[in-house]
């Protein structure tokens, strides 16, 4: 049976259940295992899949050189027939018999390595299939348990303390609130700034002509009047 | 492994950082599993639970039980909460027992700074929730 379903299933019972019984120790214990067996025979997959296909390249090298060989020797014997060698070309004939039979022999255990690497990499997909599933399930399994045994964890620990996992509707009116006083304590602040703080003091200040906020350009142009009409009618600054 | 307490260190630093200087609590819960409660000023109704599975970080808020949801609009909030679900950045709804939760999932060897920030948005995905979803609480 698939985790999802058997997750499912468990969430129908009751929370302590789940807690405890999503995979019980003895079924961890196995997937554990099954996971550490599938891990252990990939490993020897991988090292036999790489054996077998060296020993496949090798016969195909072999099958390569032999089926040269057979060439060779067969126009050595036409050779030995066009200069009447018969009984050479008879001995040559049997060489290349020879050579055919390991020919032969090789192209059959070429197939049988084709044939093996094809089932080792069957092997090895099947076992990296089968962690991949179990380490999936053992994460759902696991997650589920944490998450109810927490939960579990927090409603005692909560009920002993006057909990404060109550209502949401409440919980949410109280941070509001909180959220409102603080602006409003903010907003006061500002107001009372402007009323009776450092803002407030300057701007009497600078109502009363006092502090360097006051008509500084106005001044300025009052001097330059006073000084124009001391020097005459000269606009020049000396 | 270390223990969850110690791989959540400074965590309440990087929260209060996030959210701007707030100051936030990091609390044990005893029991068979790891759990921290994460509490943050003027959410404290709203904690964060840190849990550790062998293959993850969990992150839960509990938003509200069973029993708050008005009984006529059940069935609508479920399939309003499936909607949401692809929308809510990285927290997800779900329901633990009779709870509902949102939740967040970081891998086992995330960084402080990494879990501070699943935190805060788990937290600020739950206010948003509890504010959006309270017409169908009793």
């Amino acid at each position: 049976m698939s985790v999802i379903k058997k997750v499912v299933t468990l969430l129908r019972s009751s929370v302590r259940e789940i807690g405890e019984s999503v995979v019980d120790a003895n079924a961890t214990r196995i997937y554990e295992q099954e996971i550490l067996d599938a891990q252990h025979s990939i490993e020897t997959a991988r090292g036999d899949l790489a054996l077998v296909m060296a020993k496949e390249m090798q016969s195909a090298r072999e099958i390569e050189r032999l089926k040269q060989e057979v060439a060779r020797y067969e126009a050595l014997a036409v050779e030995a027939l066009d200069k009447s060698h018969e009984q050479l070309a008879e001995d040559v004939a049997a060489k290349v018999a020879a050579l055919e039979d390991e020919l032969a022999e090789q192209t059959k255990a070429h197939a049988a390595y084709a044939v093996q690497v094809v089932k080792l990499k069957d092997l090895l997909r099947a076992a990296e299939q089968r962690v991949r599933e179990h380490e999936r399930e053992m994460a759902i399994a696991r997650t589920t348990e944490s998450v109810y045994r927490a939960t579990q964890s927090i409603s005692e620990n909560l009920g002993q303390g006057g909990s404060n996992l109550l209502n949401a509707r409440q919980s949410l009116e109280r941070i509001k609130r909180r959220h409102e006083e603080l602006a409003d304590r903010m907003a006061a602040t500002a107001q009372l700034d402007a009323e009776c703080g450092d803002a407030a003091l300057e701007r009497k200040l600078r109502d009363a002509g006092i502090g360097c906020s006051v008509d500084r350009q106005g001044a300025v142009m009052a001097r330059i009047r006073a000084r124009q009409q001391a020097t005459g009618a000269s606009p020049s600054i000396e | 492994m270390k223990p969850l307490h110690e791989q959540l260190r400074g965590v309440d630093l990087h929260i209060g950082r996030l959210m701007g200087a707030v100051s936030v609590n990091l609390q044990p819960i005893p029991g068979e599993v790891p759990v921290v409660q994460v509490s943050i000023e003027g959410r404290d109704e709203l904690p964060i639970f840190i849990t550790r599975s062998d293959t993850q970080i969990l992150c839960m808020c509990y938003l509200w039980c069973d029993a708050e949801v008005l009984p006529e609009r059940r069935h609508e909030l479920a399939q309003t909460l499936l909607e949401l679900n692809p929308s809510v950045p990285l927290s997800a709804f779900g329901r633990i027992g009779d709870r509902y939760v949102l939740t967040g999932a970081l891998a086992l060897d995330a960084p402080a700074e990494q879990v501070a920030q699943d935190v805060a948005v788990l937290s600020d995905n739950a206010l948003d929730a509890l504010d959006a979803l309270s017409e169908f609480l009793v």
